[in-house]
């Protein structure tokens, strides 16, 4: 089997990722970009890259991703790839016709040093952009971060090009929402639309990957926001962030250039930090949200307390991407579970402190890593010395799943062999529900298969 | 037809027209939405399932993350080849070099592994900052007296094709250096089957029933200490017509060892290949072998293949492959169970293969050369196909379109390959063909001589 190879034996690994946790920039730039309607995303590197990124994005969501290559040769990579943008804006107007091109860079055209801003205004200039039709980009560095760090820097490029010009005020909001599932997007708008608000949401790839089945390939599906909301932004009364990693840096450009005010709150995920965004909301509108969402949490509690002896003690090993992380942590031990080994790829060392305060010392024996070495195979290997009850991320922890016999919910980016993450929304208190649901079923069924035949009863 | 890309005008063709003109293994146009891949995407592929060799790939995260355990490359021992190991290179490491770490890694990977040989693949970057993998690796090498070869397959430097280029440098920089003194007479290589879903097994099956040994199965259940004494063999096989056949001229020109182009794919193809290597050989009691065994195969699958077909008569497909000489294979295979060729084309055929595919297929059949969804779409609705076969990005565009379709690249889980293999795919094609989903699809009718869609709802 495929992790057999993982020892148990911890050693200091200077130089080395392996089974990462991680992936690089451009496909979170990618990913964001295709929350604008009518986007291209356009990779300014090898084709391999845009090949990957649109292959895994196609596995995840198990609809078509259309995105543009500047298809670097070795010319391009010894003279620079200005002709070759130049060409592939000019193309992709006159074929694709998108409303917007997003540019992002990769490791290949930041080591070059191509000044993307400069090609752009080139473009410009030589009429290649038509009116009315937008250009921008973001710097996405492989080698810098990791896929969360793509996905803020193309928000942020996003916020800071779109606003350019002050708007006139709209009396809405902004919500930053950041890197969550179309289902999410949609979640949150009803929620934010109960609490009678007029909300701004960027990026928004509801619509965008939860397509129906028509007959017909449309390019540019329904949703996404237009670059017609987004030039209004400036003009919001304020902006919520969700998440310090994905989102925050989007919401100061906000501030820092329009004075646009910002909060920075949690991924609403669990009951905890759906409540200070129900606060938040309700600040922002001062009004209360509907009694829909007061009963959710009814619900949410109830089952919290039906079935809260199946939670007490069990112990879990998460990873992912920090904001779904810190979020999942505090829910977990809201429900009384031991979240105990914590992974991201991501680098930042916020992200401890982050976890530190969502446990608030509920779970001493925490272990929390991030950045380098931060790997699944650290991860299985903290599993090896000792071992949990719950796996709780996305696709890569089947391995380990299955080698040490553990029950596994996928959560988070990427899950390549199950469906559900574009339908079923794991934020608001309803999500909280569904989040319930997965991790009870998941517990219950390893019960019902490994209780001893003198034990086995109908209700476990 | 409808509009294409200027530089892409000469890479479409019908059989109609002269497909001798076929422009094709050209770069790919500047901002095309291309289907195709890098050189490190080729040269992974190829050497991926040499199971018990070490892979790490020298570069930022993503080149490793989006790589890992993606091929179903199948291994009957060792799975050291579907760890995902990477130097995870970082901006320090961009702007100092990284064969420092590369040589850490390696040395910490050789000894916790004691693999049989490895290999070290660069990505864009190293090919940038310039570091010398090649001194790395030889000092690796002498250190730890393995062979640790380099691959030099940085993303910019061509297609996927130069990456199998790549790919097949460094094997046969293995190929040689093995005892072959008791290779026997009747003995051959199989080269460029990927062991997908096991298919290099029922391969392999059928020459060793004939009598005929193998030597190396190369790029499928690979094994380090089998490539050492490939070059002992009397015959290479050569599957797939971009990714081996470099090494076959090699060794042919260096160990004058003939090679043959095969193909397992379809009941004509698989008997031929059966066929020409029993007349390769000359010998009585192989070629009586080889006849009972194609009888015996072939009378196994034809009846239920004649009912297949009876549902599938004068169905319709499209086919988009990586290589052109798949295409022909599955000309035939379709027409074996009643089904035409629509639209056919391949990321990096050459002009001959256009010329043999147009002698091949029907009047009238597209032809495409670096195709791209915007195209595929189209001919696939101009065409009224029924069926789809493609690869991983194809499969949501089909599906979308609301037509069958079949996977013949790495997410295949059933083998295609050989008899049982042709069986496979015909249950395959009339299970998607068939399925009773697309009678649920809102239909398009087309009024004759309206420009008008009208959805109606249900099959009519």
């Amino acid at each position: 089997m495929l992790l057999r190879h993982t020892t148990s034996e911890i050693k200091e690994r200077g130089a080395l990722t392996i089974n990462p946790a991680k992936t690089c920039q451009p496909i979170g730039a990618m990913y964001a970009a295709l929350g604008i309607h009518g986007c291209m995303p356009h990779s300014h590197g090898s084709q391999g890259c845009c090949a990957y990124h649109r292959s895994t994005l196609t596995r995840h969501y198990k609809d078509p991703v259309l995105a543009a290559t500047s298809s670097f040769t070795e010319g391009a990579s010894v003279f620079g790839g200005q002709a070759n943008l130049l060409a592939a804006i000019d193309n992709l107007f006159t074929i694709y016709d998108p409303e917007v091109i997003a540019i992002h860079t990769t490791c290949l055209s930041e080591t070059i040093g191509d000044d993307v801003g400069q090609i752009i205004g080139k473009a410009k200039e030589t009429g290649k952009i038509p009116a009315g039709k937008d250009v921008f980009y973001a710097s996405t560095p492989s080698y810098v971060g990791s896929h969360v760090v793509g996905f803020s820097n193309m928000v942020k490029s996003m916020a800071d090009y779109f606003s350019a010009e002050k708007s006139p005020k709209t009396g809405s909001v902004n919500i930053i929402p950041g890197w969550i599932e179309p289902a999410d997007i949609r979640e949150l708008k009803r929620i934010v639309a109960s609490a009678g608000l007029d909300a701004i949401m960027f990026p928004d790839t509801s619509g965008v990957f939860d397509g129906p089945l028509t007959g017909k390939y449309a390019f540019y599906p329904g949703g996404g926001v237009s670059a017609e909301q987004l030039r209004k932004t400036s003009g919001s009364e304020a902006t919520l962030s969700l998440g310090t990693a994905a989102s925050v840096a989007a919401a100061k450009v906000l501030d820092n250039k329009w004075q646009v005010p910002y909060e920075n709150l949690d991924l609403p995920i669990g009951i905890s930090a759906m409540d200070r965004f129900v606060t938040a909301l309700q600040q922002s509108t001062g009004k209360r949200v509907s009694e829909d969402i007061l009963l959710e949490r009814g619900q949410l509690l109830d089952l919290m307390s039906d079935m809260h002896q199946y939670f007490y003690g069990k112990r879990v090993a998460l990873w992912g991407d920090p904001d779904q992380l810190v979020a999942l942590t505090e829910f977990l031990a809201d429900l009384d579970m031991r979240p105990v080994y914590i992974v991201t790829g991501t680098p930042g060392r916020a992200f401890e402190k982050r976890i530190e305060k969502a446990l608030n010392g509920r779970v001493p024996e925490v272990k929390v890593k991030q950045g380098a070495n931060a790997d699944m195979f650290l991860m299985h290997q903290w599993i090896k010395n000792e071992s949990v009850d719950l796996l709780l991320g996305n696709t890569y922890g089947k391995y380990i799943s299955r080698d040490e016999n553990i029950p596994f919910v996928r959560h988070g980016f990427p899950i390549l062999d199950r469906i559900g993450h574009q339908y079923f929304s794991t934020v608001g208190y309803k999500g909280g529900v569904r989040l319930m649901e997965q991790i009870l079923t998941a517990l219950l069924d390893q019960k019902d298969r490994l209780s001893p035949e003198e034990s086995f009863e109908l209700v476990l | 037809m409808f509009d294409l890309i200027e530089e892409r005008k000469n890479q479409v063709a019908t059989t109609r027209v002269a497909a001798e003109d076929m422009a094709c293994e050209k770069t790919s146009a500047s901002g095309s939405v291309s289907q195709r891949a890098c050189v490190f995407c080729g040269s992974r592929v190829v050497l991926y399932p040499i199971a018990d060799a070490l892979h790490i790939i020298h570069g930022p995260i993503g080149c490793a993350a989006y790589t890992w355990d993606i091929r179903g490359a199948r291994s009957s021992g060792p799975e050291l080849h579907r760890m995902s190991f990477s130097t995870d290179l970082r901006e320090s490491e961009v702007i100092h070099g990284g064969e420092k770490k590369l040589y850490q890694a390696l040395t910490e990977l050789v000894n916790e592994y004691k693999p049989k040989a490895a290999f070290v693949y660069s990505t864009c970057i190293v090919g940038l900052i310039g570091d010398d993998v090649e001194a790395v690796c030889k000092r690796v090498a002498a250190e730890n007296d393995l062979p640790v070869i380099p691959v030099h397959s940085e993303g910019f430097k061509g297609s996927k094709k130069d990456g199998y280029l790549a790919a097949c440098h460094a094997l046969f920089k293995l190929v040689g250096t093995g005892d072959v003194s008791d290779v026997p007479e009747l003995s051959i290589n199989i080269m460029g089957d990927f062991n997908i879903a096991g298919e290099t097994w029922i391969i392999r099956n059928y020459f060793e029933r004939m009598g005929i040994n193998v030597v190396a199965t190369i790029t499928g259940d690979g094994r380090v200490d089998d490539i050492r004494r490939a070059h002992g063999a009397s015959l290479n096989l050569v599957q797939c017509s971009g990714s081996m056949i470099h090494l076959a001229k090699m060794m042919e020109e260096k160990y004058k060892i003939p090679f043959m182009r095969v193909s397992y794919f379809g009941i004509e193809d698989m008997s031929k290949a059966i066929y020409d290597v029993s007349d390769f050989f000359g010998d009585r009691l192989v070629d009586t072998k080889a006849r009972d065994l194609v009888h015996e195969e072939v009378s196994q699958i034809l009846p239920e293949l004649k009912k297949i077909s009876a549902d599938l008569k004068g169905k319709k497909a499209a086919i988009y492959t990586g290589g052109a000489f798949k295409a022909f294979s599955l000309v035939r295979s379709l027409r074996t169970i009643g089904m035409t060729t629509a639209v056919v084309g391949s990321q990096t055929g050459n002009k001959e293969d256009y010329r043999l595919l147009a002698e091949l297929c029907d009047e009238g059949t597209v032809l495409v050369d670096d195709t791209n969804p915007l195209e595929l779409s189209q001919f696939i609705t101009e065409k009224e196909v029924d069926l789809f076969i493609g690869g991983v990005k194809e499969r949501p565009i089909a599906y979308k379109l609301g037509i069958g379709f079949c996977d013949h690249n790495h997410e295949r889980k059933t083998p295609l390959a050989g008899f049982q293999g042709m069986l496979n795919f015909a249950r395959e094609v009339h299970a998607t063909v068939m399925s009773p989903v697309w009678r649920l699809l809102p239909r398009r009718r087309l009024e004759p001589g309206s420009e008008s869609d009208e959805v109606q709802y249900g099959c009519g």
